[in-house]
């Protein structure tokens, strides 16, 4: 490039025509001419075609009431409410299938992941062969297994399996658990304690740490934050006076009543879409452990370090920051799965969008909303996720 | 201390001095032998025993259920549901019998279906002397695997022509639809995915830009939306009467999806080759597509091998979804069959999902232990 530059204005040693320059604008128009000429022909046929289809466009349908009903609503869903209500309640089960998937994948993953390296040889074989099973069928299959062959065989509700009996019931539309009712101002004080104590234990961390660096003396933190953590709410809920009601769930004749019901699909699609990325966590994990050389572990020993505080302040630090990136990429993976649920009808954003689609047959516009919801997610992540790349990138000095 | 090193000559004051190597010792019993073993490595602790013994009865438990379900309690004879109907019955394998052709063509028509036998035969025939890297005439049997044998498997499979009955891409399911959308899927997506790396990393800003937001795009969102956008808009996009086979709308959303994946795949491989390769092709006066083709492109695409392969593993799993937008595949026949009301039984689904389950395992595990052998053996100490 900064010869031919000089060429330009000097010598004149090369044509035109051979100028990497002028071909590099050359081919960058001819791109552009090509893509806006292909684009402008695909929205001319469209709107040619939905011209003859005489379907209304634009995003006014939002506001048609929907008229149909929606399994599980996390979130207002009145009888007359619009379609773009029952897109947010679809967003809604979409975001809480994903979240509850996440945490439990990420338990089981690192258990196995961890396990897989363990010097315990059933330990390792069995976590071997969990990853590689899971891993290798295809998720919907999964989803399937769990939701057809698993909870589809259990028994009718006026049969309900009773775990727990009188308080758990286990039928083939779902799970019931009994329901916690917290009298009075008893849930909000539990809530504001949980939340002072989550507070005080990150502040106490800070605390701890800046004293530690200051002073070398440390401090349990771990002990004292999870007390807070858990000691606030449980305080909150003893002076408040201990005001709690179980609701156990009542079996009828056609079905159970009462308590919290967790339908059958979204329990089969949070099993398998847990279990599944549960795999694929497992393998990061591992990878990330065993991308921290083992002189680092050696060196942490013989500095004095137990084993518990070399795997806690030496590898696992280190083992984060190849960890984090592609678990953020599973956790990404999970939530784009969960648009699975369309298979066995859990109202997710894609199900509900489907229902949408083929009721008001406003294709694009659907679409794009699917669109336009998984791409923010899946941007936003990776900002995020570049954000925490430059703040835990190794300082060189 | 000091005649320790240096090998003076033995005095007569030293009463002895060992001159040969006493023999090995063997050592401790502990240390040896099964029992060593398994203290070691099943019983180290006291959490390391229970671990071990929780981790038995977990391996026994799945096992004896599998074992349970798919032998003791199954059902191996009989002409229709009724008999897996019974009270505890396992796994409905008469089902299987009745139904394996479909799991494999889905409603292909009975006398044509030595058309997909021949289809796969040749895949297969065409598959193994690639994979196998002692096998001579790679050139060659790369271009009819990748040119000759989509040619002929869409003569073979669609027909109406030399002679051939045709037959519907509607009739078309099972296996077969599985492996025509993984191999399609993969055959087209790979050079798209090629242009897109080239582009993602070229120093045109604009195609710089394009291909960005085209690999971001479809990599940002479920492949299930895009298979709907596939059904739904593609006719949309198309002049008036140009009718888009439903199988080919499929087709054309999992390639755009798949070579979105594999442009980032091959970006790896791409960023992985050193600038002096780049700086030596074109010190030769190769100008830029003889650079990419004859020096970049075949290393790179050796280092990522393993990175297609796993590509071709999700596309492979991922193909299921087709079922979703009403196109049979293997699990869409299982699907379709497992409510049949003839076949119908508590365990009919739960025995066609361990089938697929199998087969999926199968392939998709085959595949993932090729790309780790590959892997090994082109890591051939080049690695920066």
């Amino acid at each position: 490039m900064q010869t031919t530059r000089e060429g330009r204005s000097g010598r004149p040693a090369i044509p035109w025509h051979r100028d990497p320059w002028v071909r590099g604008l050359v081919y960058q128009a001819l791109t552009l001419i090509v893509v806006v000429v292909l684009g402008w022909y695909f929205v001319h046929n469209t709107a040619l075609n939905l011209e003859k289809r005489t379907v209304a466009h634009g995003f006014s349908f939002l506001s048609t009431t929907a008229g149909f009903d929606i399994s599980q609503t996390p979130i207002d869903y009145p009888k007359d409410a619009s379609y773009g209500r029952a897109l947010m309640v679809g967003l809604a089960n979409t975001a809480l299938v994903a979240v509850i998937s996440i945490v439990v994948a990420t338990i089981v993953g690192f258990l196995v992941g961890i396990g897989r390296l363990s010097k315990n040889f059933v330990v390792s074989r069995l976590c071997t062969a969990y990853v590689e099973t899971l891993r290798n069928i295809p998720v919907l299959l999964q989803i399937f297994f769990w939701y057809f062959a698993v909870l589809g065989v259990m028994p009718l509700p006026r049969n309900s399996l009773q775990p727990i009996p009188g308080w758990v019931y286990v039928n083939n539309r779902g799970l019931y658990l009994p329901e916690f009712h917290f009298g009075g101002a008893t849930g909000w004080a539990i809530a504001v304690g949980f939340l002072s104590g989550l507070l005080g234990a990150i502040i106490l961390a800070f605390w701890a740490k800046k004293r530690q660096i200051a002073t070398g003396r440390q401090f349990p933190t771990t002990v004292v934050g999870l007390a807070l953590i858990v000691g606030l709410p449980v305080l909150a809920f003893a002076l408040t006076g201990f005001d709690l009601t179980l609701v156990a769930p009542k079996k009828g004749t056609f079905n159970v009543t009462g308590g919290t019901e967790i339908i059958a699909s979204a329990m089969a699609l949070t099993l398998a879409l847990a279990l599944y990325t549960a795999a694929f966590i497992a393998e990061v994990v591992r990878g990330g452990i065993l991308a921290v050389a083992h002189g680092q572990t050696e060196a942490a020993r013989s500095l004095g370090l137990s084993p518990n505080q070399t795997l806690r302040l030496v590898v696992v630090p280190q083992a984060m920051r190849v960890i984090v990136p592609p678990l953020t990429n599973q956790y990404l993976n999970l939530t784009k799965n969960s648009s699975l649920a369309v298979g066995i009808g859990y109202p997710d954003l894609v199900s509900v969008g489907g229902i949408v689609l083929n009721q008001s047959g406003q294709a694009i516009e659907v679409i794009a909303i699917w669109m336009a919801i998984y791409l923010s997610i899946s941007v936003g992540t990776s900002l995020l996720m570049n954000a925490w790349d430059r703040a835990n990138a190794i300082v060189e000095r | 201390m000091t005649d320790a090193a240096s090998p003076a000559p033995l005095s007569p004051s030293r009463a002895f001095v060992r001159s040969v190597l006493a023999p090995p010792q063997p050592p401790p019993a502990s240390t040896v032998g099964a029992g060593a073993w398994v203290r070691t490595n099943l019983f180290g602790s006291l959490s390391d025993g229970v671990l071990t013994l929780l981790g038995l009865a977990a391996a026994l438990l799945v096992a004896r259920a599998v074992i349970d379900f798919a032998v003791l309690r199954a059902v191996w004879q009989g002409d229709s549901g009724e008999v897996c109907r019974i009270e505890g019955a396992g796994a409905c394998w008469p089902y299987v019998t009745a139904f394996w052709k479909q799991f494999l063509f889905g409603r292909y028509p009975a006398e044509e279906r030595w058309r997909a036998w021949l289809t796969f035969a040749a895949f297969f025939g065409l598959l193994a002397p690639l994979m196998i890297p002692r096998v001579p005439f790679k050139r060659a049997n790369a271009l009819l695997f990748f040119v000759g044998l989509p040619i002929f498997a869409y003569v073979m499979l669609c027909g109406g022509s030399f002679g051939l009955v045709e037959v519907e891409t509607t009739m078309w399911g099972g296996l077969l639809v599985t492996m025509v959308v993984a191999v399609t899927g993969i055959v087209c997506s790979l050079p798209i995915g090629i242009l897109l790396a080239l582009g993602r990393r070229s120093q045109m800003p604009v195609v710089r830009m394009l291909s960005i937001v085209f690999i971001e795009f479809w990599r940002g969102v479920p492949m299930i939306t895009v298979l709907f956008m596939a059904a739904n808009m593609l006719p949309l996009f198309m002049p008036e009467g140009v009718d888009v086979d439903k199988l080919l709308r499929a087709l054309v959303g999992v390639a755009i999806f798949t070579a979105a994946y594999l442009a980032e795949t091959i970006r790896g491989g791409l960023a992985a080759i050193p600038k002096g390769q780049y700086e030596g092709a074109m010190a030769l006066g190769l100008g830029y597509w003889r650079m990419m083709g004859l020096i970049i492109m075949p290393q790179a695409l050796k280092l990522v091998i393993p990175g297609i392969v796993n590509s071709f593993i999700s596309l492979f799993k991922d193909t299921t979804l087709v079922l979703i937008v009403s196109i049979f595949d293997l699990l869409g026949m299982i699907q379709g069959s497992r409510n049949d009301p003839i076949w119908s039984s508590p365990t009919t689904g739960a025995t066609g999902y361990l089938v697929a389950a199998v087969i999926f395992w199968c392939f998709c595990f085959g595949m993932s232990r090729y790309s780790q052998w590959m892997e090994r053996r082109l890591a051939t100490g080049h690695k920066r």
